[in-house]
């Protein structure tokens, strides 16, 4: 477990053109990547490149340039779907991983009406278990399905330090469990969780598992199939692709089996005016114009990801994460969310200073050029667990390095004396 | 943008003094939230018995440095104004921290109020200044609703 040289990270930030920026004077250290990540270059100029040249309507017209168009974008699917592991038809096209999270609860709730299909279909008592560290996006859909149905949350704890365990979902498991929605690693903790223990208790209890793999996408390699889940959801925002766009897979049994949840054209075959039939997936999820430019630029942004290297990436961010969360620990006053201590961590570290709200440890360190997170993090149950209303937030990407670390560290050991706290 | 521009001493001074911290039962509590933060704050307004003039402003709540001194320096400054001074004196408030660095807040017309004057360069900290402001606003409108 290594970080970059200094040559290696010179030549990966110099790809990324916002790191030249200054902040407040000062330049900027951008510690936000778990929130959205920032655009490789050479990843933009593709799909400028791309719009400009190329722009035209995927899978209708016989001219040239929306053939074009169509085999592009049915390229980015195979190339975005090779990097996770997934076959092309596996892969859904989405919003962002929210409405990938959204389009299987919808799918439930439309199949709880009718009753049908049986595997999707809740009745009221049935059970759905999520996590004490779930981010709003994989808790609030869940609320609605639970209230649209008559289905019951049940909801797995987290340790004080943070942990969670299969054995905690297992307790609140039953033989009403119907749906298991948990995510790789929480955008609070940076914990990784057990998710391939609790996917497999979820799927031998009949259950449909859905895993949020967010915070792991561009940050190890991610393999959909290792989880053994039914669905996995992630936001190319978050994988140095352009926003707008993020992916539901699943497994093949699972999307053939899934009802529809967005109609009208792109995802037919025969149209009458009482009834349709529909394409397999992914194209029966997918009505409508596609998002073209937006595949393209994602799956550039992969290609670049692919060539600094999956596992390089990974042991970098570990490796400075360790320093990152070292850095904070040794700042009097100030409480870490989640343990060092037997567990794995991703590089992201949440944290509260005594006496100072993170609204203005956030606009101290603005004032340092520092770029972290402040607020709940779409995360206000998880918080009020821990005790605290919010928290800052420092999270890593492939181009951080140690002097990043290093200035947010000494800048975040000055807040309380700013504040008259010191 | 200076960060000394918005954190002014007075700020942080009143950050801690907290004037007017303490609800009392009874009254028209108004409560209101920043869901972008999570910060909250309850604020009564308590009128003269002829409803003409506010006695005093209570409030509890939780948030940034911004949103308590705001809450404080209003108790500070408003207690003892008619209703109709204290709505055009919050309208001016609000207009300058809507103002985008253009309006600044006058010593003369807002005393210490005037350090928050900085806030409306830093457009995603308006809505924490402004929150004590829209709960007195709102707690009159419902003591006065109650009056008639």
């Amino acid at each position: 477990m290594s970080q970059f040289t200094p040559e290696q990270s010179a030549a990966i930030r110099a790809e990324f053109p916002q790191l030249s920026e200054t902040v407040s004077g000062h330049p900027l250290v951008y510690l936000d990547t778990a929130a959205t990540s920032l655009r490789p270059r050479i990843a933009v100029d593709l799909e400028s490149e791309f719009a400009l040249r190329h722009t035209a309507a995927v899978n209708r017209g016989a001219h040239s340039l929306a053939a074009e168009a169509t085999e592009a974008y049915d390229d980015a699917r195979a190339s975005i779907a090779a990097f996770v592991g997934a076959r092309p038809n596996q892969l859904v096209f989405t919003s962002n991983a929210t409405e990938s999270i959204n389009l299987v609860a919808l799918a439930v709730q439309l199949a709880s009406a009718v009753g049908s299909p049986a595997r999707f279909a809740l009745a009221a008592g049935d059970e759905i278990v999520v996590t004490e560290a779930e981010h709003h996006a994989n808790l609030i859909p869940w609320q609605e399905v639970a209230r649209q149905t008559g289905a019951v949350i049940r909801v797995a704890a987290v340790t004080d330090s943070g942990e969670l365990t299969a054995e905690a979902v297992q307790s609140v498991m039953s033989d009403r469990t119907r749906i298991v929605a948990v995510s790789s690693v929480s955008n609070v903790l940076g914990i990784t969780n057990p998710v391939r223990a609790i996917a497999d208790l979820g799927r031998a209890a009949g259950a449909i598992v859905v895993v949020d793999a967010c915070q792991s996408a561009a940050h190890g390699r991610l393999d959909v199939n290792s989880y053994g889940a039914d669905f996995v959801v992630f936001s190319a925002h978050k994988m140095y692709g352009p926003t707008g766009i993020g992916a539901l897979w699943g497994t093949t049994e699972i999307l053939a089996e899934m009802p529809v949840v967005l109609t009208g054209g792109a995802m037919i075959t025969r149209v009458d005016f009482d009834s349709s039939d529909y394409l397999p997936a992914p194209a029966k999820f997918e009505p409508g114009t596609p998002r073209l430019t937006q595949a393209i630029g994602w799956a550039e942004s992969l290609r670049y990801v692919e060539s600094i290297g999956v596992d390089a990436i990974a042991a970098h961010e570990e490796a400075l994460g360790a320093d990152m969360f070292a850095g904070v620990v040794d700042i009097p006053n100030v409480r870490i969310l989640g343990t060092d201590h037997g567990v794995h961590r991703v590089g992201l570290v949440s944290f509260t200073v005594e006496g100072v709200h993170p609204h203005d440890v956030g606009q101290y360190l603005d004032s340092r050029g520092i770029a972290a997170r402040v607020g709940h993090h779409c995360a206000q149950p998880l918080h009020k667990r821990l005790g605290v209303d919010s928290s800052t937030r420092f999270s890593l990407g492939m181009y951080s390095t140690s002097d990043d670390v290093a200035l947010a560290v000494a800048a975040l050991a000055d807040v309380r004396e700013y504040f008259g706290e010191g | 943008m200076e960060l000394d521009d918005l954190y002014q001493q007075i700020i942080l001074d009143h950050n801690k003094r907290r004037a007017g911290y303490g609800l009392q039962p009874g009254g028209f509590p108004s409560h209101q939230y920043n869901p972008t933060c999570g910060d909250e704050l309850t604020l009564t307004v308590r009128l003269s018995d002829d409803g003409s003039t506010i006695r005093a402003f209570e409030w509890e709540g939780k948030g940034c440095s911004i949103s308590q001194a705001s809450a404080s320096l209003m108790t500070s400054e408003a207690t003892g104004m008619s209703v109709a001074e204290f709505e055009r004196f919050a309208e001016g408030f609000r207009d300058a921290m809507r103002s985008r660095g253009t309006i600044a807040l006058s010593e003369e017309d807002y005393g210490d109020l005037a350090a928050l004057s900085g806030v409306s360069k830093f457009v995603a900290r308006v809505k924490c200044a402004m929150l004590a402001w829209v709960a007195a606003e709102d707690s009159l409108i419902l003591t006065r609703e109650s009056l008639n």
